[in-house]
């Protein structure tokens, strides 16, 4: 069981700011395609992955992530602090 | 807040006080002889600015910000560096954000405070969204903010 956040429009989009959820995927790219194939509304807020940044526990990191032993992952779009 | 050896995070909703922080902050050491600080304002462009709102992720916004702080101290020969920062509603002329940094001569302390506001742009995770007559809209992030990342 994984926490999953999400922010800004990612939040808007999807609908919600925070689910649990029971996966087996791999990587971050993995749990997006099963995000993907849940509802048109997860569809559309994953449609363009450049648009996207994502931290596992708290890190940014890349898609190609591994997520075992992970508790935390969030997708949102680029930064802007300052 | 987190606060480590010569380093002070503060992320809050409230707004701070420029001018006592950087009294504060300048008068903690005697050994440095320059102190520079930057502090980032709501701006108004078109005259039609409602309001701004600033999102966040709690816990990874203190992280980030302690990172980049402490990337800056193992960079540059500084003393104290302090990063604030807020979140939530504001208006136009308010103040968003602060950097100080203190070092022995000024070129260090120029140097790490633009450095922390360069990798505080794109690095952590604030996201402004804009409020104005004609709707809502997210601040979309600028390409040369990601590029001002390369020169360091």
């Amino acid at each position: 069981m994984m926490d999953v956040l999400y922010f800004a429009w990612v939040r808007e989009r999807i609908g919600l700011p925070k689910e649990k959820i029971e996966t087996q995927a791999a990587t971050v790219a993995a749990l997006i395609d099963e995000l993907r194939a849940r509802e048109e509304r997860y569809a559309m807020a994953f449609s363009d992955l450049s648009a996207l940044r994502v931290a596992v526990d708290q890190e940014l990191t890349d898609f190609d992530a591994p997520l075992a032993g992970v508790r935390e992952v969030a997708f949102f779009p680029p930064m802007t602090g300052g | 807040m987190a606060e480590d050896a010569g380093l002070r995070v503060v992320v809050q909703e409230e707004p701070f006080d420029f001018g006592a922080e950087a009294e504060r902050f300048a008068a903690e050491r005697s050994d440095m002889g320059a102190v520079v600080t930057f502090t980032g304002v709501v701006r108004d462009v078109t005259g039609g600015l409602e309001g701004m709102e600033i999102e966040h992720y709690p816990g990874m916004t203190e992280k980030a910000l302690a990172k980049i702080a402490a990337e800056a101290q193992a960079r540059w020969s500084l003393g104290e560096v302090l990063v604030i920062h807020r979140y939530g509603k504001m208006t136009a002329g308010e103040r968003i954000m602060m950097v100080a940094t203190a070092a022995p001569h000024r070129k260090n302390a120029f140097e790490a405070a633009e450095f922390l506001m360069d990798y505080l742009k794109s690095r952590a995770p604030f996201w402004k969204k804009e409020r104005a007559e004609g709707g809502q809209s997210w601040v979309a992030a600028k390409d040369e903010d990601e590029a001002a990342l390369d020169r360091w």
